[in-house]
C-alpha cells in the first residue's frame, strides 16, 4: 500500500504503509441531523481506517462529532440522523448500503459496541447471563446449555467473580465496573474483528477504569480484536491505542501515533487540548485555557473551523478550508500555518 | 476523636493565619448517616438499615489554605462537603469556625462564610431569574453592601469572574457550561465568603474549557486570599490546584499529606493506587495488573478493622481486627495516614494463603 494522495477536505486515508488492507476503511463520511434549528452537519468529511488488531483512538469534545461517527459505523443513527455521503468499507463490504436485517447479522460476530453507560445499554429485565448468552445462542448457533457454558467462561474472563451465582443476577444489582465488564463479555461473546467503545470509563471511579482499560486491552491484545476508542480523555487514549485521530466540529483536525500526537501536536487544537488540561506528571504554574467555545455545527464558521479560537491564525485561515495533509508517513495535519505550533513546548517544562 | 486534631493545622507555603491561632475551619468527630427507606416490618422490628456516608471525620483548614477531597464515588466526600456548608444535618461531631462552635442550624451572618459551587451549573442557578436579579437579590437580602451601591457591586462581581456587564439582564440558559459555572463563582463569591467549597467545579465541563475555571478559582483565591476546599475524583487538577490532599475512602479520612509529599511519598496503600491508576499522557508498560483491585464495598456493609483491607495489598491479620486511627508521621507533623503500615516498613506481600483467609 502506497502513500495515498490528498483526497479533498477530509484528506487522505488512514492508511499506513505495509498495513496490508485495512479491517475498517471509512471514507469521507458524512452524517447530518435535522432539528427544528436546522441541519446539524454532525460529520462532516471524515475518512479513517483501522488495521486487524490495531487499536485507535478518536478525541474530540462534546459535539465534536466523535460519537456519531462510531453510531454511523455501527449503522445505529438515532432516527433523525442519517449518512448523506460516504462509505464505511468493513473487509470490503460497504455497510452503508446494508438494510438492518443484513446489518444485524454483522453486529456481534463482525463488530460490536460498548457504551459510556452500561445501565441504559443492557437489558434491566433479564438476567445477566443469559444477555450474554445470547450472541452466542442466535449468531454461532449453538444450543442453549453450550450458549451458557460460553457466558459462563466469558464472566470469568472479564474477572467476575464468582460467576456460576452472578449469572442469575440482574444488570441493577452490578456495580458501574461490574455492569462494564458485562457489556465487555457481550462485546466479545461472538468473536467480533472490530469492538468500538464510545467513552467506555467516563462514568467509573480512576481505580475502576484503570482495571476496565487494563482488561480490555489485553483480551483485544490475546484474540486480535481491532478497537476504536472514542473518548475525550487524553491519558486514557495513550493507555490503549496506538494511533490517534484529533476531532473537532465535525472533521479530523490531526492524526498520526499517539506518542507523536501528544508529544509533538501539529495542529493549534491539540496542542490546546495537551496544554489546557493538568497532567500529573508535569505539574505547572498555570494552564493555557484554549479561549471561546466550540462551534455550532448548523452555521460552522467558514475556512478552518478552530480559527475563531487558534491564536496563531491568519487572513487565509479565515477563507480557506484547510485539507488533512500528510507530513510524512502515518501523520497529517489540517492546519495551513502547523510549523507555528512546533515550537511550543507541549508538556509541563514551565515551572 | 481526639478534641485536638494534629493535621494540616498550618497551611503549607502560605502567609501564617491571623490573629487567632485557631484555624478557619475545624471539624470533629463528624458523621453523618442516612437511614434507608424500609418496609414497615423492617421499621417496627428497628432493623433499618444504615447508611454511614460520613463515618467520624476529623479535618482542618488554616486561612488560605487550598484544601483537596479526593476519593470514589461513594466515599462521602460530597457529603462531608455539604455538612461543612451547613446544607447536610450532622449526626455526632461539631464544626468550628475560626475556633467558635457552629450550632445545627446556622444565622445567616455563619451561612454567608462557607459558600459552595456545585457539580452542575446547569441545575444549580435558578432558570427563571436574571443573573443581575439573581446577585441583587442576594446582596438585598444579606444587606452585603449599601442599597444604592447594588448595582454598581454587582457589575464589579461579573467583571471579577470574567463576564461582561450585559450578563446583568441574561438568564442562565443563555450561557454556555463554563460561563454558567463563572455565574455560579459569582453568586458564592457574592456574601464574601471566607471559605469556598468547590464541588468538582469542572467536571461536567468540556476539556478546553476547564482550563479557564480552574485558572479563574486560582486568581480569585490569590485576589481575595479565599481560602479553597476542592472536591475532586481528578487528581491531576487536586495537583495543579491545591497545596494539600486529604484522600477520603468509605467515610473517613485515610491520610492527609502536603501536595507534593502526597505524590511522592503516600502513606496509605490507597492512595498509592490512586495515584498508580491516574492514566498518563507517557504509555508505561506495568503490565496487567491493576492498581487497586476490586470494587469499593458497600457504605452499609463497612469492614471490620481497616476499611480498606479488602483491597488492600499488604493487609496482614491485624487489620482485620484493629480499626487504624489517623496517625502523624514522626518525620512530618503536616502527614498523616490510617494504616497500620504508613509509617512503619512494609510488610512482606501477603501470601495465597493469607489472601483466601480474608476473601
Amino acid at each position: 500500500m502506497t502513500e495515498p494522495a490528498t483526497t479533498g477536505p477530509g484528506g487522505p486515508l488512514l492508511i499506513e504503509p505495509g498495513m496490508g488492507m485495512p479491517l475498517l476503511q471509512v471514507n469521507e463520511l458524512h452524517v447530518r441531523i435535522g432539528t427544528r434549528r436546522g441541519v446539524v452537519r454532525a460529520v462532516d468529511g471524515v475518512s479513517l481506517a483501522v488495521g486487524a488488531g490495531e487499536a485507535v483512538g478518536v478525541v474530540g469534545e462534546s459535539g465534536s462529532g466523535k460519537s456519531m461517527m462510531l453510531r454511523a459505523i455501527m449503522g445505529l443513527l438515532p432516527p433523525e440522523a442519517e449518512i448523506t455521503d460516504g462509505q464505511v468499507l468493513l473487509d470490503g463490504v460497504d455497510l452503508t448500503q446494508l438494510d438492518n436485517s443484513q446489518l444485524n447479522k454483522l453486529r456481534g460476530p463482525r463488530m460490536a459496541m460498548i457504551f459510556q453507560e452500561p445501565m441504559s445499554a443492557l437489558n434491566p429485565v433479564m438476567r445477566v447471563g443469559p444477555q450474554i448468552a445470547e450472541g452466542p445462542l442466535v449468531h454461532l448457533g449453538l444450543g442453549r446449555a453450550a450458549a451458557a457454558q460460553r457466558a459462563l467462561e466469558l464472566m470469568r474472563r472479564v474477572g467476575i467473580p464468582d460467576p456460576e451465582r452472578r449469572f442469575r443476577s440482574f444488570p441493577h444489582e452490578f456495580s458501574g465496573g461490574m455492569r462494564q465488564r458485562v457489556m465487555i463479555a457481550i462485546a466479545l461473546s461472538c468473536e467480533p474483528q472490530l469492538i468500538l467503545c464510545d467513552e467506555p470509563t467516563t462514568a467509573l471511579d480512576v481505580t475502576i477504569q484503570d482495571q476496565i482499560l487494563r482488561l480490555l486491552t489485553r483480551l483485544c491484545r490475546e484474540s486480535g480484536t481491532s478497537l476504536i476508542f472514542v473518548t475525550h480523555d487524553l491519558p486514557v487514549v495513550a493507555q490503549v491505542c496506538q494511533r490517534l485521530a484529533v476531532m473537532y466540529a465535525g472533521r479530523i483536525v490531526e492524526r498520526g501515533t499517539v506518542q507523536e500526537v501528544l508529544t509533538q501536536p501539529c495542529h493549534p487544537y491539540t496542542l490546546g487540548l495537551v496544554r489546557s488540561a493538568p497532567d500529573v506528571d508535569h505539574p505547572r504554574a498555570s494552564l493555557a485555557a484554549i479561549p471561546g467555545s466550540p462551534p455550532s455545527l448548523i452555521t460552522p464558521p467558514s475556512g478552518c473551523r478552530f480559527h475563531p479560537r487558534c491564536k496563531f491564525a491568519e487572513e487565509d485561515c479565515t477563507t480557506d478550508e484547510p485539507p488533512l495533509r500528510v507530513l510524512r508517513s502515518g501523520r497529517a495535519t489540517a492546519c495551513l500555518h502547523y510549523e507555528r505550533t512546533q515550537d511550543v513546548q507541549p508538556l509541563g517544562a514551565e515551572r | 476523636m481526639s478534641a485536638a486534631p494534629p493535621v494540616a493545622s498550618a497551611p503549607v507555603g502560605q502567609p501564617p493565619p491571623d490573629s487567632d491561632a485557631a484555624p478557619l475551619l475545624a471539624a470533629t468527630g463528624l458523621k453523618v448517616s442516612f437511614p434507608l427507606a424500609a418496609g414497615l416490618i423492617a421499621r417496627l422490628r428497628h432493623d433499618v438499615q444504615v447508611l454511614h456516608a460520613v463515618d467520624g471525620v476529623d479535618m482542618t483548614i488554616g486561612r488560605g489554605q487550598a484544601l483537596a477531597l479526593v476519593g470514589e464515588s461513594g466515599s462521602g466526600k460530597s457529603t462531608l462537603a455539604r455538612a461543612l456548608a451547613g446544607l447536610q444535618r450532622t449526626d455526632a461531631g461539631e464544626i468550628r469556625l475560626a475556633g467558635r462552635v457552629l450550632p445545627a442550624r446556622r444565622n445567616s451572618a455563619d451561612q454567608r462564610k462557607i459558600q459552595m459551587v456545585f457539580q452542575d451549573p446547569y441545575s444549580s442557578l435558578n432558570p427563571r431569574l436574571t443573573v443581575g436579579g439573581m446577585l441583587h437579590e442576594l446582596l438585598r437580602v444579606h444587606h452585603v453592601v449599601p442599597r444604592g451601591e447594588v448595582e454598581s457591586h454587582t457589575r464589579e462581581l461579573l467583571g471579577l469572574v470574567g463576564l461582561s456587564e450585559d450578563a446583568v439582564h441574561a438568564y442562565p440558559r443563555q450561557f454556555s457550561g463554563g460561563q454558567r459555572q463563572r455565574v455560579a463563582i459569582a453568586r458564592a463569591l457574592a456574601l464574601q465568603p471566607e471559605l469556598l467549597l468547590a464541588d468538582e467545579p469542572v467536571s461536567a465541563l468540556d476539556v478546553s474549557v476547564q482550563a479557564t475555571i480552574l485558572n479563574l478559582i486560582q486568581d480569585l483565591r490569590a485576589e481575595l486570599g479565599l481560602t479553597l476546599l476542592l472536591i475532586s475524583h481528578n487528581l491531576a487538577v487536586v495537583r495543579h490546584m491545591c497545596d494539600t490532599v486529604a484522600v477520603m475512602y468509605l467515610g473517613r479520612i485515610i491520610e492527609v499529606a502536603p501536595t507534593e509529599k502526597l505524590f511522592a511519598a503516600p502513606g496509605h496503600p490507597y492512595t498509592a493506587g490512586l495515584i498508580a491508576a491516574i492514566p498518563r499522557l507517557t504509555f508505561s508498560e506495568e503490565g496487567d495488573a491493576p492498581a487497586v483491585r476490586g470494587d469499593p464495598p458497600s457504605p452499609l456493609r463497612i469492614p471490620t478493622g481497616c476499611r480498606f483491607r479488602t483491597r488492600c495489598p499488604i493487609a496482614q491479620a491485624i487489620c482485620e481486627r484493629e480499626d487504624p486511627a489517623l496517625a502523624v508521621s514522626p518525620g512530618d507533623p503536616a502527614h498523616s495516614a490510617a494504616c497500620h503500615f504508613a509509617f512503619a516498613p512494609v510488610p512482606p506481600p501477603r501470601s495465597p494463603a493469607d489472601e483466601k483467609a480474608t476473601a
